[in-house]
């Protein structure tokens, strides 16, 4: 046989090949070279937190929502949905590619308003997705192979920290505008326009259409309308992520004003949806991606190409969670239960945000904490330094990331005093 | 409403072409011929021609919903634990020495797709040294359509056939698969069908697979194993996982994209799990940190439902015990259906030979049917079946076996 001519056959000995540049043998591995990937910032947090055992231990780090007694929150609207649908006996058929179709448009009316022009002319494009992080790899894939303008993506300066290798992942490369202002814990509004103004044309902008993450710092109405003028007048392609609607005032189209002034003001945007929060279908992976195109026959060719994408990642979404999330929109008792629900859970964090400062008041800091009361959805950019952060976690066991983000979910009446109390012990 | 730019970013975005396989089911859908049969998506069927929700997964729901405890909360990156160790037990084995060494992990993924994505994606950064997109990538001639994409798109830019399918005795193609075996460039990755192959539903004999060991591990060619089929096949989960457990006994450091799909008949709920086999537990630990990181800019962490159904089953004796029961049920009938085509077109006198029906395993079958003649069974005779002359046996009933196979037979004597 052709295999005894070869002399490289070696068996117990280790074998370079030199044009891939690999060592292996019998008794080591292939997987020598693997480095060990560092802890996920966000979710490592949550593990230290599981280690400590002081009972006032605080988990200030992932973004899920917990009630007042801190646990986390299944909506009644879910239950209620969850029980109408295990009444149907569906099939665990395959969905289609982009995914329920019902859910695809329950999902872009919920974002873009039921009589938005958009929806009524069909030049959207909306497709079911693995949440939001699976809607932004999407919307990512789908920019890397046909958005024919520069690589370029330009995030606001701070961003979700899992943005930038998602974009990366995806083939392309990352920029930033400013964005946070950390001497007035605010919106850098200046500094955002003169960066905007210098953005080359035809890249690539993530803006956060409300709850901004990690900073909780939205810009103000007339000052998105300022950014959507310029965004237009440098031609750029605005990629909106929307990951809290609802969520941030507790009011659904308020928090997706944003959007739809963009749309209105012609721009053809792409849009990442989750219900992660929202609905609080956090595992069941729940999210939407949209293109608004040209005209419905645009809006086909991408929809084919979409599904050419998604077809080789997971082939088709997962049923349960876009269920519930449809059951709930398209059922009017449970939409109207479910509107309550989200407002609910918004105000228990503004009123976490209140107390906070109250008790900040009332320890004695003489620091000025109105941010922590303007910033708006799940997260609160404190202002804290890293030092700091460390020695709240150290010295309080008050877990949160280093840049001084704290989830307010986290936060209850029960724990705001401590919180005041640990956070004015490293600030005074 | 003022339009932004005048020329649409997307106007050169051209009309891709539908995937084929979920065409065949649209068209079917449309025609309103009474006598239309579906033998093109792989899904398995009654002999009413209905889905199965196998009892043991609605009894499964029930408990989850009545589980009050129970909540929406994300599952780690990596997924649900229990449900990860146990479906690396199913393939593995209950006894599995790799596994009591604590070096296989799991990898919870979106069907047997996501688990197949995530394996090509570290090998693409990880294996071969760093970021090595000029690996050989190997699938079989031919292969379940979807493979080549999820490899090319994790990036492999060489992506190969190696000889299986031998159209003409409608059999393996030993010989040219083992030459391929031979000739591959040293640490190319080889993709192989642990049990029922797809399309063709032809097995390597477990002689044929000590032979395609040995010449890979002499090579240092790569194991990545699909396994979509397991109990699904032969209606034994040993049986069909043995080519994965001899592989593991040789020493092999591999990686396994398991599906819950089919045996489970969970298709939507996206039920997967890669099982990677490292050569210690040091290995594993650094491998699975950076499918973590890999999972994260995918889909950041998996879905809870499926992994819930399939865990709680699969650690539970009794359930487990039921679970298996259910995919016998399957798998027999299945059997009994190319038991019966096989009689009936013998029966008819169908020209050319038809014991590849009952040779062949799984799901599928490999006709032999060519593109006219498929062209006939479905323009004609409302038979849909895939270009490839590959039919789904679960589409087959006691109800509409005498029409296919009759349907068959004229494709075979009017259609060269």
């Amino acid at each position: 046989m052709a295999l005894l001519k070869s002399n490289k056959v070696l068996y117990c000995l280790g074998n370079v090949s030199p044009s891939l540049g690999v060592l292996s043998s019998r008794n080591s591995s292939w997987w020598g070279g693997v480095q060990m990937g560092p802890p996920d910032p966000i979710l490592g947090v949550t593990e230290a937190f599981k280690r400590d055992t002081n009972p006032k231990k605080m988990n200030l780090g992932v973004g899920a929502y917990r009630d007042d007694q801190g646990k986390p929150y299944v909506l009644n609207c879910v239950r209620k949905a969850e029980a109408v649908i295990a009444e149907k006996k569906l099939d665990k058929e395959y969905l289609p590619i982009g995914g329920l179709g019902e859910f695809a448009k329950a999902c872009a009316q919920l974002a873009l308003g039921a009589d938005n022009e958009v929806l009524k002319s069909g030049r959207n494009i909306t497709v079911q997705t693995i949440s939001g992080t699976g809607s932004l790899r999407i919307g990512a894939n789908f920019l890397s192979r046909f958005h024919g303008g520069p690589r370029d993506v330009y995030l606001p300066k701070p961003s979700w920290g899992n943005h930038t290798p998602i974009f990366r992942d995806a083939g392309m490369q990352l920029k930033a505008y400013r964005y946070y202002d950390p001497s007035t814990c605010g919106f850098d509004f200046k500094g955002a326009l003169e960066d905007i103004s210098k953005i080359p044309e035809q890249s690539v902008i993530v803006l956060h259409a409300c709850a901004h993450n990690p900073t909780g710092v939205d810009p103000r109405p007339e000052q998105w309308k300022e950014i959507s003028d310029l965004v237009k007048k440098r031609n750029l392609l605005v990629f909106f992520d929307m990951a809290y609607q609802g969520f941030a005032s507790g009011d659904i189209d308020r928090d997706a004003w944003a959007v739809r002034h963009f749309i209105e003001q012609g721009h053809n945007i792409v849009l990442s949806q989750s219900f992660a929060k929202n609905m609080g279908l956090y595992g069941e992976r729940v999210g939407g991606f949209t293109v608004v195109c040209k005209d419905a026959e645009e809006a086909k060719r991408v929809e084919s190409q979409l599904k050419i994408l998604i077809r080789p990642i997971y082939s088709n979404p997962p049923m349960n969670g876009a269920r519930i999330a449809t059951t709930i929109l398209n059922t009017p008792e449970l939409r109207a239960m479910w509107l309550e629900e989200v407002h609910g859970m918004a105000n228990r964090i503004i009123k976490m945000r209140e107390q906070l400062v109250a008790g900040l008041k009332k320890e004695g800091s003489s620091h000025n904490w109105q941010h922590v009361i303007d910033q708006i959805g799940m997260f609160c950019f404190t202002g804290l330094k890293p030092e700091q952060v460390e020695r709240l976690t150290k010295e309080f066991s008050v877990y949160m990331t280093k840049d001084g983000r704290i989830s307010m979910a986290g936060v209850s009446s029960g724990n705001v005093g401590y919180l005041a109390h640990g956070i004015h012990a490293v600030t005074k | 409403m003022i339009p932004c730019i005048a020329m649409s970013i997307f106007s050169e975005v051209p009309q891709a072409p539908p995937v084929a396989v979920f065409k065949l089911t649209a068209d079917f859908r449309e025609d309103s011929h009474p006598q239309k049969v579906n033998l093109g998506v792989g899904a398995y069927r009654t002999d009413d021609s209905q889905p199965w929700v196998l009892p043991v997964v609605k009894k499964v729901e029930r408990l989850i919903v009545e589980d009050s405890s129970l909540n929406h909360e994300y599952l780690p990156i990596l997924g649900l634990p229990e449900f990860r160790s146990a479906a690396s037990k199913v393939a593995l084995g209950e006894d599995s020495a790799a596994i009591k060494d604590n070096r296989v992990g799991g990898v919870q993924a979106l069907g047997g797709t996501g688990a197949l994505r995530i394996g090509a994606e570290f090998l693409r950064r990880w294996y071969n040294g760093v970021n090595n997109t000029a690996t050989p990538v190997y699938v079989s001639a031919p292969t379940w359509e979807n493979h080549n994409a999820v490899f090319a798109d994790a990036g492999f830019k060489d992506i190969r056939p190696y000889h299986y399918w031998d159209a003409a005795k409608r059999g393996l193609d030993l010989s040219g698969f083992l030459d391929d075996l031979e000739k591959a460039p040293e640490h190319s990755i080889f993709v192989l069908h642990a049990c029922a192959h797809n399309p063709t539903g032809t097995d390597p004999s477990q002689d044929e697979w000590k032979k395609i060991a040995e010449i890979m591990k002499r090579r240092n060619l790569f194991v990545f194993f699909d396994s979509a089929y397991q109990g699904f096949a032969s209606g034994s989960l040993e049986k069909d996982a043995w080519a994965i457990r001899f592989f593991v006994s040789e020493g092999f450091e591999l990686l396994v994209a398991q599906s819950f799909s089919k045996n489970f008949g969970l298709y939507n709920e996206r039920v997967g799990n890669l099982t990677v086999v490292a050569r210690d537990n040091e290995n594993l630990t650094r491998i699975l940190s950076q499918m973590e990181k890999i999972v994260r800019t995918t889909w950041s962490n998996p879905p809870s439902q499926g992994a819930r159904i399939v865990g709680k089953t699969l650690n539970c004796p009794e359930l487990f015990a039921e679970w298996k029961d259910n995919v016998k049920t399957m798998a027999d009938r299945v059997l009994l259906m190319r038991d019966q085509l096989k009689a009936k077109l013998q029966a008819l006198g169908t020209p050319g030979t038809w014991d590849h029906i009952t040779q062949q395993i799984g799901m599928f079958s490999f006709t032999g049917l060519n593109p006219k003649q498929v062209e006939f069974m479905i323009k004609e005779k409302h038979v849909y079946l895939m270009a490839s002359g590959r039919i789904n046996m679960c589409g087959l009933t006691t109800k509409n076996i005498d029409y296919v196979a009759q349907s068959i037979h004229e494709a075979v004597t009017k259609v060269q």
